[in-house]
């Protein structure tokens, strides 16, 4: 117990100790940078409706798009700079997690093409396509019980 | 012979014959740059791989050691090396070539003083006329390794340290130089509990307050008995816990304290946060900036602790705390 | 108009996931996850369409909106099939962004070299 209250202490006072980041600040530049990604994905879904694009198929190509941006931004290592800067504002669009594919991609290449980018690709990505239809499974399998016990129509 | 808990005292100490640096682009832009015996441009070094660049960086700082003493290596008895990688590969593939009986080692970033104090043991004891020491650590191995393949886009926090690209070689022999390793004290493992894998000055400055008094105590000395103690990368985090810690046990060390991690760069003009870190960075600043010092007699008594944090991403996934551990060794102009 | 929505709240949610970079200990791994399983949960609510439909990409670009259209997708693979649309429907309407991810950071792969980081 003693023990415990010790590290307790010592975590309390390193976190006072610890410098961090102005939040304000980084705030203020995740918004931009973020809005600005999504200003340019609102671009392409215009675009794309004027083509004559049904919803869906507009949202298909403004992550297709996006993504490929991303992926050659970090390909040219720019992504990363960007993110330095924008932190969220990078991380919270469809290019975060496509730069979270791209970078194992291109780093673990020399590890092989099966155990190297094989393996590793998702090595960070992984989570949110696990958790993601994990979380969407467990929504879908309630609303089919609401259907069928007739809460739901 | 031993001293105190922790220590030993050489009767006959070792010699600190000849050294070398090896570092990346940055560090060589860096406030030690011009220092340094060999600054490589392009951090792959030639190779294909961050991790065998790492490699090439200890078989030159070897050569360039060993080339400075005009020493071969079939003349070194045995080599004590290691790195931050798994199982050591680094080290492994690097000095193979060498040819010479070598340990591998594993003190995170305190391998540079856990190399040194086996080498200037083994010598004292009379096993060899010359032992070599040497580590390394490389930024883009590490951080895959540790972190994060090199083109993700993260933001790193101000209590983060940027691993240095560079190794670090020590003859240590029976051939007289200008320094001496007089003595050394091999830490403990001290662990206050800290989970946080981005703030490793403060895992590991509990380690190298127990090191530093251990050190103090064993060998009867006060912290103005020596001209400098040297951090290896507690980085500034560190160093401000450090300094609070030994306060609180009756020190004062803030004169004549330095740390590796807050020389080897400029810390806003290239945005490394808390400092350097790694094998490398500890090594190289000894070698290149440290014992210069020590040579001319500007400093006449150093205690360099390098620090390391001894956590795997296995030990840190699973919710293990980072323990840390320093050791010390004395370093004497004569 | 539509260019105003998205950058201020595509803006916003990036400030505000901000907030759990700098002041908590999550890494952006979790944080990635966080946002896609509350995308789905808002979308099971019937929060995040009404939201989408004003925002535009403001929302769906962020990887909440990645939530959102997975689960869209098992909701109607449900409506459509039963019991077994609760497993097709994920992964079909999230295969443009899973395939485009994989298939160019492959690509990529081919052409780029690791570099480090200044």
């Amino acid at each position: 117990m003693d023990k415990q209250k010790q590290q307790q202490a010592y975590e309390n006072y390193v976190k006072k100790k610890t410098p961090v980041h102005n939040l304000p600040v980084n705030m203020a530049k995740a918004f931009v940078a973020g809005g600005i990604i999504c200003t340019v994905g609102q671009f392409i879904l215009n675009c794309c409706e004027k083509l004559g694009f049904d919803k869906d198929i507009s949202g298909g190509w403004t992550s297709m798009l996006l993504i490929v941006c991303s992926v050659l931004l970090t390909g040219f290592n720019i992504y990363p700079r960007i993110a330095k800067w924008g932190g969220a504002g990078t991380l919270v669009p469809i290019t975060g997690f496509a730069n979270s594919v791209a970078a194992p991609a291109i780093e673990y290449k020399k590890e092989g093409q099966v155990m190297g980018i094989g393996c590793k690709i998702f090595t960070i990505a992984g989570p949110v396509i696990l958790y993601g239809i994990f979380t969407s499974w467990v929504l879908g399998f309630g609303y089919w019980v609401l259907k069928i016990s007739g809460i739901m129509a | 012979m031993t001293k105190g808990l922790q220590s030993i005292g050489f009767e006959k100490s070792p010699y600190l014959v000849s050294s070398a640096s090896v570092a990346g682009k940055k560090e060589g832009e860096g406030p030690l740059g011009k220092m340094f015996d060999m600054v490589e441009e392009e951090d792959l070094f030639g190779e294909n791989t961050w991790e065998e660049a790492e490699s090439t960086m200890q078989k030159e700082a070897c050569l360039l050691a060993m080339g400075k003493a005009h020493v071969q290596a079939g003349d070194v008895r045995y080599l004590f090396g290691g790195d931050l990688l798994r199982q050591g590969v680094a080290t492994s593939m690097g000095v193979e070539e060498l040819g010479i009986p070598m340990f591998g080692l594993f003190g995170a970033c305190s391998t540079s003083g856990e190399a040194l104090a086996l080498a200037s043991m083994s010598v004292a004891a009379g096993y060899g006329e010359y032992m070599l020491a040497v580590t390394s650590s490389h930024f883009g191995s590490a951080e895959k390794e540790f972190r994060f393949p090199l083109g993700y886009a993260n933001q790193r926090p101000l209590s983060a340290q940027w691993t240095v690209t560079g190794s670090g070689a020590f003859l240590v022999g029976t051939r007289r130089s200008h320094v001496r390793i007089t003595g050394v004290t091999i830490g403990k493992i001290v662990d206050y509990g800290l989970k946080d894998s981005q703030n490793m000055g403060a895992c590991m400055a509990p380690a190298a307050c127990d090191t530093i008094i251990r050190n103090l105590n064993d060998f009867e000395r006060t912290a103005d008995d020596y001209d400098r103690i040297v951090t290896g990368d507690l980085g500034y985090v560190g160093q401000s816990i450090l300094f609070d810690l030994m306060r609180g046990k009756g020190y004062d060390i803030k004169k004549n304290h330095m740390d590796c991690g807050m020389t080897i760069f400029d810390q806003r003009l290239q945005d490394t946060h808390a400092g350097g870190s790694g094998c490398g960075c500890a090594a190289t600043t000894l070698s290149a900036y440290i014992l210069p010092k020590l040579i001319r007699g500007e400093w006449m008594r150093v205690l360099f602790v390098p620090t390391g944090a001894l956590m795997s991403t296995v030990s840190y996934n699973e919710g293990s705390s980072v323990p840390g551990i320093a050791h010390g060794i004395v370093l004497e102009h004569c | 108009m539509d260019y105003i929505n998205a950058f201020w709240i595509g803006g916003l949610i990036c400030a505000l996931v901000q907030i759990l970079l700098d002041r908590t200990k999550l890494m952006p791994g979790r944080v990635m996850v966080l946002l896609v399983c509350s995308g789905a949960v808002l979308g099971a609510l019937h929060i995040y369409q009404p939201f989408q439909d004003f925002a535009g990409a403001g929302a769906s670009v962020p990887l909440t909106g990645f939530g959102n259209l997975l689960w869209k997708g098992v909701k109607e693979a449900v409506d459509k099939e039963g019991f077994i649309g609760i497993f097709m429907g994920g992964f079909k309407a999230s295969a443009v962004g899973i395939s485009a991810a994989l298939i160019f950071s492959y690509l990529a792969s081919l052409v780029f070299e690791p570099k480090m980081k200044r």
